[in-house]
């Protein structure tokens, strides 16, 4: 997802299996347990589909949304190559959109549907696209240490249960290690470069720090729920696992490169393997979620002018004898 | 306008305040299964899916989505209705198969026979 998927802490644990077939959820549980995959029309609880939805969603969101501030930059990279790559890098982010509607409409929910509840702002999407890519040094730092964050979360997830989800992002994961390169080696190139570049590069750094911390949200409580959630192979790790070992692989590869993390408690804690940090502002991230963060209402704008502007084609395309079915995977 | 830091969002003009109508029905339209096939002489393979309104557009977004990357030389795309499948439900259907030794080439074990009669013959 770019990002774990936003669930309400305040949400009851209790009544989540009320009313299902205990047999069934029992074979459900042991398929799982066997490490096979759950297929689209197998039987499954209501909370597994709920949840799966709400995630991949998410995730789908993400992706297209996120394509928004890495895009600011299509037009000023700077040179062919760089204009290329970037181009070819948003096309994937959108592409992976694509894939993960698809692997969120088999559980019963439509892609138009789906829209609906990302532009009307009913729908979350990862909370670190609301904020802006100032300048060329910021759509490095997203391409480089975003997608980085990005592939933790979907590596762990591509070992989830639901199969369409897992088969998308067996292809996503596989297009990420070219975005992760490619974002890296731009990084290398600006932190290499003149004072100028050092000094843009940091200043990117410092900035996408915050939202880099709150990627993974907030500590997950342990609670009744997201044990399910666990062994039913929906959640994968705890966000605060996903966080250790993001800083785990990446602190070390900025702090090569000389360059600063804008938080003087940042170390690793030899004995225990941990790293230690201040804690995120987790009121921000709260209030930039639910809507006040500084490009929220520009991102929404920009997909409803798309959605609007590209209808007339849509309709136009469209014939009678069009029928939809779900898809089978 | 939205002044944006993005110069593609300031030329388009968009309005902040721009709620629009909710998506109808079928304005994804349908879905089209994707078969690729990497090179000449492999199998196609099932990919995945596109939206889209006739087979010639789904051809059309399949390359975009399936086949921008590595190798390909040919793709099919067949409507999602026009498949028929069998149900997971089913899969019981399949479970002697594995047993059924005599269908393969594993099934066949000769050389302890030749041995024995080489063997035999020999003494
Ligand atoms: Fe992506
Ligand atoms: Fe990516």
């Amino acid at each position: 997802m770019y990002g774990n998927a936003y669930i309400d802490p305040n949400e009851k644990a209790a009544g989540i299996l009320a009313g299902e077939d205990m047999q069934k959820l029992a074979e459900f549980e042991a398929r799982i347990a066997r490490g096979e995959k759950i297929e689209p029309k197998d039987w499954m609880p209501r909370e597994y589909r709920k949840q799966l939805i709400r995630m991949i969603e998410q995730h789908a969101h993400s992706e297209i949304i996120g394509a928004l501030p890495e895009g600011t930059w299509i037009t000023r990279a700077p040179g062919f190559k760089r204009k290329l790559a970037l181009m070819a890098k948003v096309q994937d982010e959108v592409g992976h959109g694509q894939l993960l509607y698809s692997a969120a409409e088999t559980l019963g929910k439509s892609r138009e549907a789906m829209i609906n509840d990302l532009i009307t702002g009913k729908s979350k999407y990862s909370n670190v696209f609301n904020y802006p890519a100032f300048t060329w040094a910021d759509a490095c730092v997203i391409a480089w240490l975003i997608d980085a964050g990005a592939i933790i979360n979907q590596v762990a997830n591509a070992k989830g249960s639901y199969g369409p989800y897992c088969r998308a992002l067996d292809r996503i994961c596989t297009e990420e290690s070219f975005h992760l390169k490619y974002g890296h080696d731009n990084v290398v190139t600006l932190a290499t470069g003149t004072p100028v570049q050092r000094k843009m590069v940091q200043e990117a750094l410092s900035r996408w720090w915050p939202p880099i911390m709150h990627f993974f949200g907030p500590s997950d409580k342990i609670s009744n729920h997201t044990e399910i959630l666990m062994r039913w192979k929906v959640k994968m790790a705890t966000n605060d696992d996903m966080r250790q070992q993001f800083l785990n692989m990446y602190v070390p590869k900025i702090w090569d490169l000389g360059l600063t993390v804008p938080d003087a408690k940042l170390s690793k804690n030899e004995e225990t393997g941990k790293w230690e940090y201040t804690e995120p502002d987790w009121d921000e991230f709260k209030r930039v979620i639910n809507g006040d963060g500084p490009c929220n209402a520009e991102r929404l704008a920009v997909r409803r002018n798309a959605e609007e502007r590209g209808r007339w084609v849509r309709e136009a395309l469209n014939t009678s004898e069009s029928k939809y079915m779900v898809p089978f995977a | 306008m939205i002044k944006s830091l993005d110069p593609r969002v300031t030329r388009a003009e968009i309005e902040l305040d721009n709620a629009i109508e909710p998506l109808k029905e079928m304005d994804q339209w349908e879905t089209f299964e994707v078969f690729h096939q990497k090179r000449r002489g492999d199998q196609h393979m099932h990919v995945g899916i596109v939206h889209a309104p006739n087979a010639e557009m789904a051809i059309l977004f399949a390359k975009e989505q399936y086949g921008r990357r590595g190798l390909s030389v040919n793709i099919w795309v067949v409507k999602t209705r026009d498949v028929f499948t069998t149900d997971y439900d089913d899969s019981d259907i399949f479970e002697t198969v594995p047993e059924k030794q005599y269908r393969e080439a594993g099934g066949y074990k000769v050389m302890d026979k030749i041995n024995k009669y080489k063997k035999s013959v020999k003494a």
